[in-house]
């Protein structure tokens, strides 16, 4: 047998005999790769549906050419630019009606498109002609398929009965799309000739133009690095990346406390081997390989977990994603080969950073060193000292990125460099509390209990870091949901001014309910609603068109209205612009903006500014007659009716009876409020799923490092045991130290935790959707996540008193014998 | 097949189109794919006049068509280049012509030009029907994009001079005037050009006598040149054979001025067919004789990652013909949709000249 295998064997026979440790240290190594893997899974899934998505959309990824102020325009130009060399492909897209339910229709010019603009495969060579020549080709997601009804080979119909081409099936395509060739769209759509945008691809025909104006009167809008679902769902990405890394830090704080201990349990071994004649070189060689060994078995372990929680979330996430954003991810998960190397690598690397303290010690190792910790204490003292200082840099960094970044990236960097500095400057403060504390303390045994307190720090400090950013972050996130969740009720209240909606299927239908209706004694009014795209900016906005009606100058969400607003909106000549898409545009009262319609350019001033909360998109309301002037193919199907409470259920069953319509044409006021609650509610349950498993893991931290130091400090308490106190006092000293110490934690914790609540809303949120939530504070809240902590530094410390109380004496006699 | 009247590999060359357009697998089946299905287009028939201008414009009823110029220019300097330009024209299906984005009919653009250290082409596509590719009779001019061959006045139909001929690359763009005094030079038997014993034909008329002049860009140099060039009209419903592998081209500009073209089509079976055509100084042309040719590669070069031979002998003893030809850029590859080798290239031996290669399937 080879040395370093004898080597490895006499270090491994310490798992042996220590299996809890283990245990422990494949629990932190598993914890750490699943969570963070499983969130690496959540996020990758859904970008590779954007990708699919954005793909779709016709151009998210390519630099195009719009009207400025018109929707569409004549292909005439699309001609004209290409004879000029332009490398441009039209596109026709308008949303449409099937069965009830709203499409996406996209017409596309293969033979032009350029390369980028769609993925590889969506139509082959050898089925251009199928795809461009009568009948043609409907190109749909097998979720698309699904949601029409029909089969492969049948031909949708539109209300009007133009008919599309067959169906065919096409899985690279995002739901919700029906793609089709630009002749097929321009005669189902009733536009011959004309176009929506041209998307420009990559200049072949001579060099790209120097002037970044489009030409003949369009608008050049420049790519967006990423898809604009990426960009929209950002926010929610990176806050489940800030989960999964501090899920990952947290994990790896257990690993720390585990090596550390098993470090220390090891030392003698080790010294004995180094005695022996090993070298300290192959000692941390074995060290390193023992590691690398349980850090890829954890890892495997770890990454199946991932793949569990991603699972499990997955429906979540993916009712959250298409609640907020509209965004469809497949509730199945497709990893890549990456992400299970990532993961493995995450492990291993993890794990040796955790036990690089340890490494470090061991090559230093002298052969016959004794305990100092006197000597370590003091050296500790000015390394806190130091690391005050650099709190306070990180401090800094974070009002910088307050003050001066504006992306969404500058406010989670703020966010985490308050809790970065917050997790530095905690030994700090722990430190100047306890020494205050030992200051005020009268007797010797309370004066040893601070100052040993004290002495504890620095190897607690690590795991009580990581309980301050656990709970700092769950006091942060529970304020914003419960903020959110209380706003979002009362805006819902507001913003859903009707009783019952409607959505008929056709224009012809409409008309029949609304004249059935009108004969009707239980209902009180018929309010109209009216719905189109236009584009703003270069981005999608919705169109709302809103009836005159008191109830909703009584109840609008408005968060600010000019004199007369409403009147002045039922003019046509101004508008209700939506809180995000002010901001975006930068609008405030007043403001004048110019919105492309078919028959022209419509100016519009801002005579107000509403919450909108949860939409993706921007949205502006305007008077419904203006709308149906400017926009004259509205279809005109939906409306909300005013009905007295009592009578609102015979109502439904009577329109459901009459007319066949069905939940999603027909809905009251509490099903819409319910079902958007629900949404809202998914939307951070996963995050609540991920708060919960943070705080575990910190608890567990906590246990460990306990553990840890409840070994090492044998030889602090064997001469307080051999003075009288008995071991029985001494467990209960330690619980009320861990104990104290945990609730000066804690206590620090809940500002922090108000401060990274506060950035959450008024940073983040702001940046990530464009809104911004009334601050609340909730006390109650507060102490029962007080309580929950104060809990779990208890059960922390359960188990280490109980092994002290029941320590044999014989232990803590071998102390003064074999003290190093 | 009859070696009297012979196929033009311009002929060949409009597979190609197919090829980039339509199903991958006529490549597995030689380049003869298009020959199976022409019922529905009109035929192509013996003893029809051709006539001018009508018949430069585009004939939608048949398969295929295309407009073809390639040139052998030099700058003061002496120093030598070539320039292709070619317009394809394909009926996806037989039948009435329809407007609009329901037209057929799919055009594809070639357009290269040549140094002896550089060779930059590019390609382009349009749908019929729309504009964004065509061409017009009077006053004449074939487009695809802002590529374009049109006339300039004082315009000849008898000459289909002068042309203006213009086309622009990511790194290269010409503008040439192109410029004929001699007639036009109508191919086989009158313009009807046979394939083979089966009926296979084409409608075919060449201008191999363009004096061509303008201005080339190549890699950001702006060099004035003048030279000759050459241009190829057909148009067929069913212009190929079955299981040929590829073929190589040439087209010839003796000093002295004869015209020569000549090809051999590499048959699967190991054989190659030959044909060729002489065109005297002024204006008659000679079938050549399948046994009257003889082309022997006499060394390949590595280009694009495949073996293609770049030094040829080619011999027809009855015209005392053998010259060694040599490519002024090996690299003249066009790697479009359907890559394929095509160049310029020098003679000399018996005769001295210029002209220019076309090799594919390799």
């Amino acid at each position: 047998m080879s040395r370093a295998a004898v080597v490895l064997m006499v270090l491994l026979s310490h798992w042996r005999r220590h299996p809890m440790q283990l245990a422990t240290l494949l629990v932190g190594l598993i914890a750490a790769t699943a969570l963070w893997s499983g969130v690496q899974a959540l996020n990758q899934q859904a970008r590779a549906s954007y990708d699919r998505a954005a793909a779709m959309f016709g151009g998210a990824r390519s630099a195009m050419l719009i009207d400025p102020k018109r929707s569409t325009f004549p292909q005439d130009v699309f001609v004209a630019l290409r004879r000029a060399g332009w490398p441009v492909s039209p596109v026709l897209e308008e949303r449409l009606q099937i069965g009830g339910r709203w499409f996406r229709l996209l017409g596309i010019e293969p033979v032009t498109l350029p390369q980028d603009a769609m993925p590889d495969g969506m139509i082959g060579r050898g089925e251009l002609p199928s795809f461009m020549l009568p009948p043609g080709q409907t190109l749909v997601a097998p979720e698309t398929l699904a949601d029409l009804g029909l089969a492969v080979g049948a031909t949708p119909h539109l209300a009007d009965m133009t008919a599309l081409p067959p169906l065919a099936l096409q899985p690279n395509l995002a739901p919700g799309i029906l793609m089709v060739d630009i002749g097929v769209a321009q005669r189902v759509l009733g536009k011959p000739g004309q176009v929506s945008r041209l998307l420009l691809g990559r200049f072949t025909q001579g060099s790209a133009p120097r002037d970044t104006a489009g030409p003949a009167g369009l608008q050049l809008v420049t790519p967006d690095s990423e898809p604009d679902l990426a960009r929209l769902t950002d926010s929610f990405h990176l806050n489940l990346t800030a989960f999964g890394l501090l899920s990952f830090l947290v994990g790896l704080f257990i690993v720390h406390s585990a090596i550390g201990l098993a470090f220390e349990q090891r030392l003698p071994t080790m010294r004995t081997l180094r005695a022996c004649g090993v070298s300290s070189r192959l000692l941390n060689v074995v060290l390193v390989l023992e590691l690398t060994a349980v850090a890829l078995v954890a890892g495997v372990a770890g990454l199946v977990g991932g793949y569990l929680i991603a699972a499990a979330l997955l429906p979540d996430v993916a009712a959250s994603l298409r609640g907020l954003y509209g965004a469809h991810v497949p509730g199945t998960l497709a990893l890549q080969p990456r992400w299970w190397l990532a993961g493995l690598a995450m492990s291993v690397l993890g794990a040796l950073a955790a036990a690089l303290a340890g490494l470090v010690k061991v090559a230093r190792l002298p052969m016959l060193a004794a305990a100092q910790p006197q000597a370590w204490q003091q050296a500790q003292r000015r390394l806190l000292a130091r690391q005050g200082v650099v709190a306070l840099a990180v401090l800094a960094s974070a009002y910088g990125c307050w003050r001066f970044g504006s992306s969404l990236l500058a406010g989670f960097a703020m966010l985490a460099a308050i809790l970065l500095a917050a997790a530095l400057a905690l030994p700090v403060l722990l430190e100047v509390l306890l020494r205050l504390a030992q200051r005020l303390a009268r007797g010797a045994l309370a004066i040893w209990f601070w100052a040993d307190g004290r002495q504890q720090l620095p190897g607690l400090s690590l795991a009580l870091m990581a309980l301050l950013l656990a709970l700092a972050v769950n006091v942060g996130v529970g304020t914003m949901v419960r903020s959110f969740s209380d706003t979002f009720g009362r805006w819902l209240d507001e913003r859903l001014s009707a009783d019952i909606y409607i959505t008929a299927g056709d224009e012809a239908q409409a008309a029949a309910i609304r004249q059935w209706l009108s004969g009707r004694r239980d209902v009180i009014a018929v309010l109209r609603s009216a719905r189109a795209d236009a584009e703003l900016g270069g981005a999608p906005a919705e169109l709302l068109g809103l009836a005159d009606h008191p109830t909703y100058r009584q109840r609008w969400p408005l968060l600010a209205i000019a004199p007369d607003g409403w009147d002045r909106v039922h003019r046509g000549e101004a508008a209700f612009v939506s809180e995000q898409l002010a901001r975006r545009l930068g609008l405030a009262l007043g403001g004048r903006l110019t919105l492309p319609a078919p028959g022209g350019a419509w100016p519009l001033e801002v005579a107000g500014i509403y919450a909108d909360y949860g939409n993706p998109k921007g949205q502006l309301a305007v008077d419904i007659d203006a709308l149906l002037r400017q926009f004259p193919a509205t279809p005109q199907n939906r409306f909300g009716l005013l009905t007295p409470p009592e009578h609102r259920a015979a109502v439904m069953a009577a329109l459901r009876d009459s007319f066949g319509l069905d939940s999603r044409q027909l809905a009251d006021q509490a099903t819409v409020k319910a079902e958007s609650k629900r949404i809202f509610n998914r939307t951070f349950a996963v995050t609540a799923a991920l708060n919960a498993f943070t705080l575990g893991v910190a608890a567990v931290a906590l246990l460990t490092s306990l553990l840890t130091l409840s070994q090492a400090r044998l030889p602090q308490l064997a001469p307080l045991w051999a003075i009288g106190i008995t071991r029985r006092r001494l467990a209960v000293i330690e619980l009320i130290k861990t104990l104290a110490v945990a609730l000066f934690t804690a206590l620090l914790a809940l500002p922090l935790g108000l401060v990274v609540a506060w950035c959450l809303i008024a940073v983040v949120n702001v940046k990530a959707f464009g809104w911004r939530l009334p601050f609340q504070v909730f006390p109650l809240q507060l102490l029962e996540l007080l309580g929950v902590a104060m809990l779990a530094a208890g059960a922390a410390t359960l188990l280490p008193m109980l092994k002290l109380a029941r320590l044999q004496p014989a232990a803590l006699i071998r102390v003064f014998s074999n003290e190093r | 097949m009859s070696g009297e009247h012979p196929i033009s590999r311009r002929a060949v060359t409009g597979a190609l189109l197919a090829l980039a357009l339509g199903a991958p697998r006529l490549r597995a089946q030689g380049f003869a794919g298009l020959g199976s299905d022409a019922q529905g287009f009109a035929p192509v028939v013996p003893g029809r006049p051709l006539s001018f201008p009508a018949d430069f414009g585009a004939h939608p009823d048949f398969r295929i068509e295309w407009w073809y110029v390639t040139a052998n220019l030099r700058d003061a300097e002496g120093r030598a280049y070539g320039a292709q330009w070619t317009l394809f024209r394909q009926a996806l299906q037989a039948g009435p012509q329809r407007d609009g984005w329901a037209s057929q009919q799919i055009w594809m653009g070639h357009a290269a030009a040549t140094g002896a250290d550089a060779h930059r082409f590019a390609e382009t596509f349009a749908r019929g029907g729309i504009g964004q590719a065509g061409v017009d009779v009077a006053p004449f001019a074939a487009w695809i994009d802002s590529w374009r061959m049109a006339a300039e006045p004082p315009f000849s139909a008898a000459t289909l001079s002068p042309l203006r001929l213009t086309a622009a690359g990511p790194d290269f763009a010409y503008d040439l005037r192109l410029e004929a005094t001699r007639p036009l030079v109508l191919q086989g038997d009158r313009g009807y050009s046979r394939k083979s014993e089966r009926g296979q034909a084409s409608y075919y008329f060449s201008q191999p006598y363009f004096s061509a002049a303008g201005r080339l860009a190549l890699d950001g140099a702006d060099i004035d040149v003048t030279g000759r060039a050459w241009l190829d009209r057909e148009w067929s419903s069913q212009p190929l054979a079955a299981d040929q592998t590829g073929w190589d081209w040439f087209s010839l500009h003796l000093t002295g001025g004869d015209k020569v073209m000549l090809f051999r089509l590499r048959q699967r079976d190991g054989s190659h067919y030959f044909a060729g055509n002489w065109i005297e100084g002024d204006g008659r042309s000679q079938p050549l004789p399948a046994d009257a040719i003889t082309m022997t590669p006499t060394a390949t070069s590595e280009v694009a990652g495949r073996k293609v031979p770049m030094a040829w002998q080619v011999a027809v003893p009855s015209r005392r013909l053998a010259v060694a030809c040599a490519p002024l850029n090996p690299q003249s590859w066009m790697g479009t949709s359907f890559p394929y080798w095509e160049g310029p290239i020098r003679i000399s031996g018996s005769h001295a000249g210029e002209g220019y290669l076309e090799m594919t399937g390799y």
